[in-house]
C-alpha cells in the first residue's frame, strides 16, 4: 500500500523510462503499443470525469471517440484532395496539420456531447445508461449510412497529420506527442478536481438535493461534465485515427464505448491515473493473450466478472490508500 | 403502392412483435429485480444458435423452435444463480459491468463452438412461400407466423401477469420487493422464474428472427440497442408500454426505411440523405418521446 501521489508518480516516470527503453533498444512496436495505450487512457480519463466524479455511468462514449476520428479523417480527405470542404461565404479547407484537427475534433465532440447530453441528462440511473447506449448506436449507424465519408468502408489516411518540430511518421517522435497530450489531460483533470468545479460535480455525485439548496443546478454541472468529457474522448479518436492512419464506422461501435469503460473500471473508478493503468493492462492482457489465443475476449470478460464481483476499486484501489467511492 | 405500403406495415408490424418479445423480458426483469441486464442479447444468440444447431441435426423447425426456448432458459436459470443474483443489490454500474463481461464470455463461446461463420435456419416447407390476404396483398407466410406468434405471445403473457398467482407476485415484487417476501413467497425463486422466462422470449425470437436473417455472433447485441430504445419509449418496466414502443419502432424503421429514400430521390435527387435520416428515426423518436414525456409513454412518474 502506497500513497496515490507516489503512486501517480511512478506511472508517469514509467511511462517515460518505457518510451526511452523502447527507443534504445529499438523496439518500434513497443512504442505504437504504448500510444496505443495512451491513447486508450486520455478516453478513459474523459470517461472517469463522468462516470467516475459525476457518478453518470454514459456507455455511448464511442460516440465522441469515432466523432474525434471522423473529424481528422475528414479534414484529411479535403487536404488530400485539395478539395474545399466547404466553399461560400467562407472557405474551409482541409488540413493535416495536428494543432488544428485536434482543435476541431474537440469542438466536435464538444457539441456532440451537448447534444446527446440536452436529452440524456434529463434522466438518470437505468434510462441514462440506456439512452447513451442508444444514442451511440445512431451514431455507428450514421456512419455507416452515410456514402460522402467512406460509408461501411470507412477512409483511409494517406499520411500521418504532422506536429512542429516532431516527424509523427517515426513512432519514437508520435510516442512523445501522444505522451504530452496525456500529460496535459492528466493536468487538466488534476485541476478540475481540486476546482470549485470538481468539488461540486463530486457533491453532485452525492446528494443532488444538497446542492441545489445551496443554489447549484445539478443539470448544468453535469452538462458541463459532459461536455469536457465528450472533447477529451474526442481528442483521443482524433490520435487514435491518426494512430491507425485509418477511421471506420467500428470506432462508434457500442463495444468500444464498452472497451473505454473496461480502462476505467480495470485501473480504479474516480482515481486520477486508473484509466491510464486500466489502459496499459488492457494493451498489455491484449498483446499477450491475444498473441497466444484467438479468444482472448473470455479471458478478458472472465477478469472483468471477476474485478466487478469480488476486488471493486480496480489495480489502484488496491494499490492505495484511499477510501470507496459509490455510484447510483 | 397502396399494396406494398401494406406490405410494408405488416413488415413494420413483424418487427415490432419480435422486439416486443425482447424488450418484455428486459423490462420485466428491470421492473421486478431493478436489474439492467446488457446480456439479454446474448440470450438472443443463444437460442438462434440452439435452433440452427437442432434443426440442421433432426430436420425439424419446430424442434429448433423448443431447443431455442429450452437453451435460453436453461441459460438463463444457470446465469442468474451463478451471476446475476449477485448483483440485485449492487448499483447500476455493477450491473452493466458484470452483464457487458457475459456478453464477452457468451460470445467468444459461441464463437468456440461454432466457429466465425453465420449459420442459416431454412424456413420449413409448410410455411413458405406467399399467402394472399383479403384484398390480393401476397405477403410471406413465415412473416405472418411471426406476427402471430408474436401476438400469442403477448396476450399470454397479460394472461400470466394479470390472472395467474404467479402474475400477481410479480406485480407485486414490482411494488414493494421486501413486503412480498415478508410475506413468505420465496422472492429468489420468483427472481429465477422471471429471468428464466425473459430468458425463453429472448431465445425465441432469436430462432425467429434468426430464420430471416442469419445466426451469427454478435447478432444479439443490436437487438438489444433496439430493445432498449423500445423500453425507454414504452417506459421501463411496463409491458404495455413494451408492447406499444416495440410496434411503434418497428413501424417507424420499417416505414423510414421504406419512404424516406424515395421522398429524398424527390426532394434532392439523390437517396443519400433519406438513407441517413431512416438510420436515424427511431433515436430521433426516442429523444422526442424523452423531450415531452421523461418517464415514457406508460411510466409512472417518480
Amino acid at each position: 500500500m502506497i500513497p496515490e501521489r507516489l503512486y501517480n508518480g511512478i506511472i508517469w516516470l514509467g511511462l517515460i523510462a518505457f518510451g526511452l527503453l523502447a527507443y534504445f533498444i529499438d523496439e518500434p512496436y513497443w512504442l505504437t503499443l504504448a500510444t496505443r495505450a495512451m491513447i486508450f487512457a486520455i478516453a478513459g480519463l474523459g470517461l472517469n470525469l463522468v462516470l467516475g466524479y459525476g457518478g453518470m455511468i454514459s456507455f455511448g462514449h464511442a460516440a465522441f471517440f469515432g466523432i474525434g476520428g471522423y473529424a481528422v479523417g475528414i479534414l484529411a480527405t479535403h487536404a488530400q484532395t485539395y478539395d474545399p470542404i466547404f466553399a461560400g461565404f467562407i472557405t474551409l479547407t482541409g488540413t493535416q496539420f495536428m494543432p488544428y484537427t485536434w482543435a476541431i475534433a474537440v469542438i466536435a465532440g464538444g457539441i456532440g456531447a451537448a447534444l446527446i447530453g440536452a436529452i440524456s441528462l434529463r434522466t438518470q440511473g437505468a434510462y441514462f445508461i440506456m439512452i447513451t447506449l442508444a444514442f451511440g448506436q445512431m451514431f455507428y449507424y450514421f456512419a455507416i449510412s452515410w456514402p460522402a465519408y467512406g460509408g461501411e468502408d470507412g477512409m483511409s489516411i494517406y499520411l500521418r497529420g504532422g506536429f512542429p518540430g516532431a516527424n509523427t511518421l517515426r513512432p519514437f517522435d508520435f510516442f512523445w506527442v501522444t505522451f504530452g497530450v496525456l500529460t496535459a489531460v492528466i493536468l487538466l483533470i488534476r485541476t478540475l478536481n481540486a476546482s470549485p468545479f470538481g468539488l461540486s460535480l463530486n457533491a453532485v455525485r452525492q446528494t443532488p438535493e444538497r446542492v441545489e439548496t445551496v443554489g447549484i443546478s445539478p443539470f448544468r454541472l453535469r452538462m458541463t461534465a459532459f461536455i469536457i468529457s465528450g472533447m477529451i474522448t474526442a481528442l483521443a479518436g482524433a490520435l487514435f485515427a491518426d494512430l491507425n492512419k485509418y477511421v471506420s464506422p467500428s470506432m462508434f461501435s457500442w463495444t468500444i464505448s464498452g472497451e473505454i469503460m473496461i480502462f476505467v473500471i480495470l485501473g480504479g473508478v474516480a482515481r486520477l491515473m486508473g484509466p491510464v493503468v486500466g489502459a496499459i493492462v488492457f494493451v498489455t492482457l491484449e498483446e499477450l493473450l491475444g498473441g497466444v489465443s484467438d479468444h482472448w475476449h473470455l479471458y478478458l470478460g472472465i477478469l472483468l466478472l471477476l474485478i466487478v464481483l469480488f476486488a471493486k476499486g480496480g489495480i489502484t484501489g488496491a494499490l492505495t490508500r484511499k477510501t470507496q467511492v459509490q455510484h447510483g | 403502392m397502396t399494396l406494398l405500403f401494406i406490405e410494408q406495415i405488416l413488415n413494420g408490424v413483424q418487427l415490432g412483435v419480435m422486439l416486443f418479445l425482447m424488450a418484455a423480458g428486459l423490462t420485466l426483469v428491470f421492473g421486478v429485480m431493478g436489474l439492467i441486464n446488457l446480456a439479454h442479447g446474448s440470450l438472443y444468440m443463444v437460442g438462434a444458435f440452439a435452433a440452427a444447431a437442432v434443426a440442421a441435426s433432426t430436420g425439424s423447425f419446430l424442434l429448433g423452435v423448443v431447443a431455442s426456448i429450452v437453451a435460453a432458459a436453461v441459460a438463463g436459470v444457470l446465469i442468474e444463480m451463478l451471476v446475476i443474483r449477485r448483483l440485485y443489490g449492487r448499483d447500476h454500474l455493477d450491473q452493466v459491468l458484470a452483464t457487458f463481461a457475459l456478453i464477452l464470455i457468451f460470445s467468444e463461446g459461441t464463437r468456440m463452438v461454432f466457429g466465425s461463420f453465420p449459420l442459416y435456419l431454412q424456413i420449413p416447407p409448410a410455411l413458405a412461400g406467399p399467402i394472399t390476404l383479403p384484398g390480393g396483398i401476397e405477403y410471406p407466410l413465415f412473416r405472418l407466423t411471426l406476427i402471430v406468434i408474436g401476438l400469442i405471445v403477448a396476450f399470454a403473457l397479460y394472461l400470466l401477469i394479470t390472472k395467474t398467482r404467479l402474475g400477481i407476485q410479480i406485480q407485486a415484487g414490482e411494488e414493494d420487493r421486501e413486503m412480498i417476501s415478508a410475506l413468505g413467497i420465496d422472492i429468489s425463486k420468483l427472481y429465477t422464474f422471471v429471468f428464466a422466462l425473459g430468458a425463453a422470449l429472448a431465445g425465441l425470437s432469436g430462432a425467429l428472427v434468426g430464420t430471416l436473417q442469419s445466426v451469427e455472433v454478435g447478432m444479439g447485441e443490436p437487438v438489444l440497442i433496439t430493445a432498449f430504445v423500445v423500453i425507454v419509449i414504452g417506459g421501463i418496466g411496463s409491458i404495455q408500454g413494451a408492447l406499444i414502443g416495440a410496434i411503434l419502432v418497428g413501424l417507424t424503421q420499417t416505414l423510414g426505411a421504406f419512404l424516406l429514400p424515395s421522398l429524398s430521390i424527390t426532394l434532392f435527387g439523390s437517396p443519400d440523405t433519406g438513407q441517413v435520416l431512416s438510420s436515424m428515426l427511431i433515436y430521433i423518436l426516442m429523444a422526442l418521446v424523452l423531450l415531452f414525456r421523461p418517464q415514457g409513454l406508460m411510466g409512472v412518474k417518480t
